[in-house]
């Protein structure tokens, strides 16, 4: 037997001896490069990780089989090899009939779901013709101020077959009423109807900061639309609970997993609060992360995010229903990350942060298209970064086996870290009272807001590189890129289709629909059947959203 | 010869405490910010970590908080009485918003209150807003040093 000194295990007396034999020399003749080692969250990395690094680990309790819980490695027995992700790219600009052409043509490239981005009018509740929607019409996503708009936006797509997945939030509940009167309309059945609605309120309030209402208020609409769509609309998924604009705000991988989940939690507790069956609605939440470009760091958090999900619906609430258990999310690659300054470099970064997304499991993928940071993206962008999802998928062979860096030393050591670090998190803000009331004393805003700052420091002192930016930055750069430009006249369109649906609709039932509407929201019943029938009577998003503003009030932000 | 000399060394002296009383001006008065959030847009990663970069220099920054219109923030900027007002936009709406915040301002004579705009700005946008009085435009990836840099030269010394 070797002298083991202290050490507790061989490994680690190995690790010894390999530090001063091998390590040491090596050292000594070229010493590293930097004192310290961080992911892109700022996290220290150790040189190496070995077997001592995971002793406290146990195969079946923590990784398991992918299809088993705690579900670390997957949720699918096959991984990708029965079915691969879902590629579905945001898409949306300008007037309903323009992101239509893209929709199609999208689908026509081999696309597999659709994915809506509405503009900044729409995702704050107000018309086109708002004074407050001007310069905004269709600029940062497509215009709908009505179910006339929503005709147009879905005309020949075939909503019992294809998924659609809509980002809104603060008005979900109306865009939702909107999709399902089109649907019926096509003579889709709500029953067969599947598809995500993002209607993620929490992280508004914390991070993308696009609200109306204040927070309970709000909070009670999510909860009427779980009510809904699981009576309804069984294959629907009413919440899509959302990391990836806490990560853009600038939180670190690990806030953006913790927060995330616990506001999963939450919408779980105040969903078994308001009477729902736990194992008839949880297994309809599905999630949302950002890929970002710390490659291991982002794995590991796919990764633990399951396990943590798992452990946390079976210890918390109790349940024991696999679907219940089983967290499945989207991934989109970060914005954030993408550069104006050589803006080709950002296809590479795009290719190798939807790697991560892919190894860690994602059930659907969106690819930023390489000129993001400049404008909404053009069709040549969009169709690269389809292509990308493709190429990964049918030419690197990462599908061919489940979770295949599971087993890795650092790979499964981070996973652990960042599933501990997260529970912390949820003590913290457990003991504020859950986090609605964490968010309205600020602290996770405050805790993203430090990051972000950090971040950008750590930049700006060169710690954090970015390639074409802060390292390697051309004064004369080669490429141009051309840019989807749009312009004022979409506002005129969309404002003259307002105008053309209010002298057309019958205004005496849109008074009745919007007067049930507010009974309902004072009476606190579910707001859903008399918002679909607002919408049926072709109330419009601003009108049904100031009814409701006139019961709850709007919120305004503390200052922090 | 020597009364040249003179002269100059006297121009020197001068010019030194002339120098000296534009400092001392500048530290009586910090230089006075109003950072923005106009239109729709509730993205205030940048502006919140420009606000604080700011204030690290020494500046006095006033945040507006999110959905001013260009008269509440012109409003904002004259009861603050600041040097400069500090635009965040990544909506694409800086074409309606930012020259109307340069004209507001104008009208109520701050004529010397700089509008500086940082977020997402096509080149072909560029030109525009400066004609329009802007007086920079940050684009994604500018280090908040430059930024100070900018204010700290381009701020005009009060009277």
């Amino acid at each position: 037997m070797p002298d083991t000194k202290e050490s507790s295990s061989p490994v680690e007396a190995e690790i010894e001896r390999w530090e001063q034999e091998t390590l040491a020399p090596a050292l000594e003749k070229h010493p590293e490069t930097k004192k310290s080692f961080q992911t892109v969250s700022l996290e220290e990395v150790k040189r190496l990780y070995t077997p001592a690094d995971i002793e406290n680990m146990d195969f079946i309790r923590d990784t398991s089989f992918p299809g088993e819980f705690p579900y670390t490695r997957g949720i699918h027995p096959t991984g990708y090899r029965g079915k691969l992700w879902t590629m579905r790219q945001f898409a949306g600009f300008s007037t309903p009939e323009e992101t239509n052409a893209r929709f199609k043509y999208l689908l026509e490239q081999g696309q597999t779901g659709l994915s809506v981005a509405y503009d900044l009018p729409t995702l704050m509740g107000y018309d086109a013709d708002s004074l407050l929607s001007e310069g905004e019409v269709g600029k940062c996503g497509v215009a709908v101020s009505s179910l006339a708009d929503m005709e147009v936006l879905f005309d020949g797509i075939p909503l019992e077959q294809v998924t659609v997945s809509q980002t809104i939030n603060a008005p979900a509940s109306v865009l939702l009423a909107m999709y399902l009167v089109v649907a019926e309309k096509q003579g889709a059945k709500w029953e067969k109807i599947s598809g995500t609605l993002q209607n993620d309120i929490l992280k508004e309030y914390i991070a993308q900061k696009e609200w109306i209402y204040p927070i309970r208020p709000a909070m009670k609409l999510v909860v009427d639309t779980f009510e809904f769509c699981t009576d309804h609309i069984p294959r629907y998924n009413p919440v899509s609970v959302s990391g990836y604009h806490i990560r853009e705000a600038g939180a670190t991988a690990v806030q953006e997993l913790a927060f995330t989940l616990r506001d999963g939690i939450e919408y779980v507790a105040w969903g078994v609060k308001a009477g729902l069956d736990i194992d008839r609605f949880v297994p309809r939440i599905s999630f949302f992360f950002n890929a970002h470009n710390d490659f291991f760091e982002e794995i590991a958090k796919f990764r633990a995010a399951r396990r943590i999900w798992a452990r946390e619906m079976k210890e918390r609430f109790g349940s024991e229903y696999e679907r219940t258990l089983q967290m499945r999310f989207h991934t989109q690659t970060a914005g954030v990350s993408l550069t104006v300054q050589q803006p080709l470099n950002n296809i590479v970064r795009v290719a190798i942060q939807a790697l991560a997304g892919v190894l860690g499991g994602t059930q659907s993928l969106h690819t930023d298209a390489y000129d993001e940071a400049l404008a909404l993206p053009t069709d040549r962008a969009a169709l690269i970064a389809l292509r990308t999802q493709q190429i990964i998928a049918e030419e690197t062979g990462v599908t061919n086996t489940v979770d295949p860096l599971g087993g890795s030393y650092y790979l499964e050591a981070l996973t652990d870290k960042m599933e501990k670090e997260s529970r912390d998190y949820f003590q913290k803000i457990d003991a504020m009272g859950g986090m609605v009331a964490a968010i309205e004393k600020g602290f996770p805003q405050r805790e993203i807001q430090d990051s972000a700052y950090q971040y950008q420091k750590a930049v700006e002192r060169g710690e954090q590189v970015i390639v074409g930016v802060n390292k390697y930055a051309m004064t004369n750069e080669p490429t141009e890129v051309p840019t989807l430009v749009i312009d004022e006249s979409v506002r005129t369109h969309q404002v003259e289709r307002l105008e053309q649906t209010r002298r057309r609709r019958d205004s005496g039932a849109v008074a009745n629909a919007l007067e049930k509407l507010k009974l309902a929201a004072q009476k606190g019943e579910n707001t859903m059947p008399a918002t679909i029938e607002s919408v049926r009577a072709y109330a419009t998003l601003g009108e049904i959203c100031s009814a409701l503003r006139d019961v709850y009030g709007v919120y305004e932000e503390p200052a922090f | 010869m020597r009364s040249s000399r003179r002269i100059s060394n006297a121009m020197d002296r001068w010019g030194n405490l002339s120098a000296k009383v534009r400092m001392l001006s500048m530290i009586e008065r910090k230089i006075r910010v109003l950072v923005a959030k106009p239109g729709l847009d509730g993205h205030d990663r940048g502006a919140k970590v420009i606000a604080r970069a700011l204030r690290d220099a020494g500046m006095e920054v006033i945040y507006t908080g999110l959905r001013q219109t260009p008269e509440m923030i012109a409003a904002a900027a004259l009861q603050e009485d600041v040097d400069a007002v500090g635009v965040s936009i990544l909506s694409g709406a800086h074409n309606t918003l930012c020259p109307r915040i340069v004209q507001l301002l104008r009208e109520q004579g701050m004529d010397d209150c700089l509008v500086l705009v940082g977020g997402i700005v096509p080149q072909d946008d560029l030109v525009k807003l400066k004609q329009a009085g802007v007086a920079e435009i940050f684009l994604p990836g500018t280090s908040t040093e430059d930024i100070v840099r900018f204010l700290r030269s381009n701020v005009k010394p009060r009277e």
